[in-house]
Parts: C-alpha cells; structure tokens; sequence
C-alpha cells in the first residue's frame, strides 16, 4: 500500500494559535514572507526572519521533524542551486582549478540562496501544515474577491480546486486497486524498458480515466439536484472572520516587511 | 484432505512505523482445502480482504508464512509470480477494471500475460466466456457497451480463464439484483463442478453464503474466531451477533423459538431445512 503512504494534502489537524488564525491573514502573512525574503540581503534581517519563522513553527507545534521530512524531496535542488552559485559567481577567487573558481562572493551567495530556498519551502509549509485545504481554497476565494469585478471567475476557480483537492485521495485509493486487481490477472509494472513500462501502463489509466469521468458526471448531478448554479448570491456554512488576533499579525507582519526592507538600505 | 493454501501465524500492519498504524492480521492461521467450496465472512474492516489478498501473494506478510501446496510463496520471485496464475483474485466489483476494446481481448489479458500460445488462449477465452454465459457476438463488443451485471461476468471471465486451482471472489454479488445474484453464483456453481477447483468467496452476507458454501471461515478483529460447516458457525448465533453478521432470517427464527421453550434443532438455515426441523418437533417427518 505504498501508494496510500504519501500525505498530499499535508494538513495536520491541531488547534493552536496559528491554526486558528483566519486562513487570509495566513495567506497575506505568508505572501510579506516570501517578499521579505527575497528583498533581505544581509545576515541580521536573515535572522530576524529566521526568528518569526522559528517561533511560528513552534507556536503550531508541528515538529521539526515534520519539516525536516518535508524537506527531503527538494534536497536535490538545493545543493545544485548552491554549487552553481558557489563556482559561477564572479568575484575575488579563493581557489581554482579546471573549470572551476571558488570565490569569496560565491560563498556568501551559495549560503544565502540556501537559507533562502530553504526557508521559503518551509514558510510555505507552515501555512499548509496548519491550514486545511478547504480553509485555503475559502481564503483564496475571498481575497481574489475583488477580481469578480473584472469577470475574473474567481468562485469557479475555488471550487474547481476543492474538488480537486477533494478527489486527490479518492484517486490513490482507485489507481492502488486497479494496480492490485491488474496485478491479480498477471500484470507486471515494475520490470522492462521504458516502453514495456509506459505499455504496462494502459491497464491502469484506462480504467482510471473512465472511473474519474464516471465519478464527475456523478458529482455534477448530485450538485445540480441541489441546485447548484455558480458563486452568485451563495451563502456560507462557514463564515470567515478577522479576529482581533488577526489583524494584530497582519499589522505585525507588514511591519516587519517595512522594517526589513529599510534595514536593508542601511546595508544591515 | 489435502491442503491447498495455508497461512501460518500471518500477521499484517498497514503503515508500521507512523501515527497512523493498523494492525489488520493478527497471527492467522487459515486452511484452504484442495476442491473445496470455502466462505469467508466478516463485516467491513475486518481484516477479510487483507486475508485473500496474501493468499495469491499481492500484499507480503509482516510476519509470518503464505503456504500454497505447501510452499512459501515469497521463497523465490518466480514463485510469488506462478501463485498469481495459481491462484485468482477477483475483485469487489471487478467491472471498474475492464480496459481493452473488446471483450475477447479484455478476457485474454490474464492468459497472454501468461505467455501462452495463441490456440491455448484462444480456447481459454472461449471456454470462460461459457462459463459465465457470454454469447459469441459479445466477445466482439467493447466491454463498455455492456450492461453492470455483464461486464462483471467479463471480469470474472477473465481470471478464470487464466484456469487458476483456487478461485477467490470478493463479494462477486454486491450491487447486483436478485437474478443478476443468482446467475453469479450459478457460474461459479457451474464452474466449480465442472472444474474441481477451490472457490473462495468473501461475503457479508449469511443468506447467501448460507445456500452456497460447504465450509465457513469468520473473520473478525484481524483474528478468525471459528470456522466449520454452516451448522457449526450458526450455533455461536449469539457471537455473531455481537460481530455485527448476523445469522440467517431461519436460524434466528429458531433460535427465538428454543427461548421461548419449543424443543427444536436450532442449527437450520434454509427453508428446507426448517420445514423438514418442524416436521420432526411435530414427530410428522
């Protein structure tokens, strides 16, 4: 059953201050992070956004375990972006040899786009972590709001990403069946080339396809027998309200972005 | 009687290691009997399809031995591969995996992945599609085209064509209406005269594997509290009660009329059975 293993959604249900915040003040903070972010320049404002993000993971009490795990799959990524950074940035070199240069510059840059890229996944993780995906499309949905102005289809695109969300585990329960029930009548997806692998593959998707327009078609009349027509003039069952919690994070977050970013001026 | 599938001391945990581990099995020890008709009830989750899916070697065991014709089936790849053919899975509601562009084609996947040679399959295909009443001119349509009760023949079709000597069906009758039951379990009725194989088929439901199977095997809490014949699991009437199975409609019929003093067999089933119990506690039969 490795395939029921993987945790999509990631969600993990808790409730601490930062679960209970309103899922836009988690939105907008997180977006000032990654803004943040990419503007600090220096060591000291590095800290102090390390500070917030630290405290936010502890505050939500989802485990530096936790985060760590999450981390293995952009491992990869990290140490070429580091490499590239450490041997291609021009400046005063250190050492060299064949094609590569060390340089003083490339070593400050390499460790800062590390801590960057590292702590931009775990800024992100942290929202997703404490908030449930039908929290976040809500959130989504209320702070594109605005849009609507413009025709901008914003509730449609909300649902259409519940629903998406909604049917993520329903599938990897599906495909883990067919997979067992093709394997039952002798089908082989783990050994041969690439194209015995991709052939392998049409007794699985066949049937996953047809179930998946077989489950939609379902949904869609459940949806209009409940006359279901669209976002206008839809109410809520759950109402999304700033508490006074929320806007003491939100006015805290922006300034700290301002005083990032004046800090960086003062080359801090 | 010579046994067929064993497990020795199966144990199975989903997701060992995380917040979110299940022990599913626990220290099974299940019989299957060459030719034997076997049922294996249990209500959902009981551990009932984590059981038959060891038996042909889909799930591996975290602890313990799947024996078939008294080899471990995880000794060798090779092996783990031949009990796969040896033994046939069908699935709850096996319809939803049907893939090819007709029927003929669909029924010959097992076979093919067997390596078999073309008149072989051929007559395999043929012969199963028989088994399960399927006309000629519907091997040649798409298996879409069919109707629920249909494709579900096809995709039995298709694992018994692969000619397995143990034959597991998971609930082969859910969904369907009571003539569509019926045909089902005379196909597999049919097949197993005809053929001598093992037929092993999970089932909630008492009535029906009441009518149909010669042996019972519960299974409740990832442990098999009892197995027997019919009449021996139906006496723990009251145990099945609690497990949330039931007894058949007859059986509890008769177990309240022996509480309420009448001195009668409680161990019926069927209808047949009660009339001729009846007539024998009047002294008529």
């Amino acid at each position: 059953m490795a395939l029921k293993d993987i945790t999509l959604g990631q969600y993990f249900p808790g409730n601490t201050p930062i679960h209970r915040l309103d899922p836009r003040t988690k939105i907008l903070l997180t977006l000032y992070y990654i803004v943040a972010l990419f503007t600090a320049e220096f060591l000291l404002t590095y800290a102090l956004m390390f500070l917030a993000l630290a405290s936010g993971i502890a505050i939500s009490k989802v485990g530096a375990k936790t985060i760590l795990r999450g981390m293995k799959p952009v491992v990869l990524i990290v140490v070429i972006t580091a490499l590239l950074n450490l041997f291609y940035t021009p400046g005063t070199p250190i050492l060299s040899f064949w094609i590569f240069t060390l340089t003083v510059e490339g070593i400050w840059a390499a460790f800062f786009m590390t801590v960057r890229i590292l702590m931009l996944i775990t800024g992100t993780f942290l929202l997703t972590y404490t908030t449930s995906p039908i929290l976040l499309t809500d959130g989504i949905e209320s702070l594109l709001g605005p849009l609507k102005k413009v025709r901008v289809p914003v509730h449609e695109l909300a649902m259409m990403m519940s629903i998406a969300l909604r049917f993520i585990p329903t599938l990897i329960e599906e495909t883990d069946k067919i997979m067992s029930a093709q394997k039952a009548r002798g089908a082989d997806f783990e050994t041969g080339n690439l194209f015995q692998k991709a052939r392998a593959l049409v007794p699985l998707l066949v049937p996953l396809f047809i179930s998946a327009f077989r489950r939609a078609d379902e949904l869609a009349v459940a949806m209009e027998c409940r006359c279901y027509h669209g976002g206008e003039g839809r109410t809520r069952m759950r109402q999304l309200k700033y508490t006074r919690a929320d806007w003491a994070v939100i006015v805290l977050g922006l300034l700290g972005c301002i005083a990032i970013t004046v800090m960086g001026h003062f080359g801090l | 009687m010579h046994p067929i599938l064993e497990t020795r001391k199966l144990c199975h945990v989903y997701s060992q290691g995380t917040p979110f581990e299940q022990t599913a099995l626990h220290d099974v020890d299940f019989t299957a009997y060459a030719g034997e008709y076997l049922g294996i009830i249990g209500h959902t989750g009981s551990g009932k399809s984590t059981l038959i899916q060891h038996l042909n070697g889909l799930l591996k065991p975290t602890s313990g031995q799947v024996l078939f014709d008294g080899t471990d089936i995880w000794s060798d790849p090779a092996v783990t591969r031949q009990t796969r053919f040896q033994v046939g899975l069908v699935f709850q509601y096996p319809e939803y995996q049907l893939f090819e562009e007709t029927v003929y084609k669909d029924i010959s996947f097992g076979p093919k992945n067997m390596k078999l040679d073309e008149g072989e399959i051929d007559r395999r295909v043929r012969q199963a599609a028989e088994f399960v009443g399927l006309t000629e001119a519907q091997l040649a349509k798409s298996p879409f085209e069919l109707s629920g009760g249909q494709k579900r023949r096809v995709a039995i079709a298709g694992v018994i064509a692969m000619e397995p000597r143990v034959l597991i069906l998971d609930e082969p009758t859910a969904g369907l209406d009571p003539v569509g039951v019926d045909a089902i379990l005379g196909n597999i009725r049919d097949y197993h005269q005809a053929t001598g194989a093992t037929i092993i088929m999970v089932s909630h439901s008492m009535e029906e594997v009441a009518r149909t199977v010669e042996r019972l095997v519960v299974v409740n809490d990832a442990v098999i509290p009892f197995s027997g014949t019919p009449r021996e699991v139906f006496r723990h009437g009251a145990e099945l009660e609690t497990m949330g199975l039931g007894v058949p409609q007859m059986t509890r019929v008769f177990l309240r009329l022996r509480q309420l003093g009448v001195d009668i067999d409680p161990s019926v089933y069927t209808v047949e059975q009660a009339r001729d119990a009846i007539l024998a506690a009047k002294g008529v039969g």
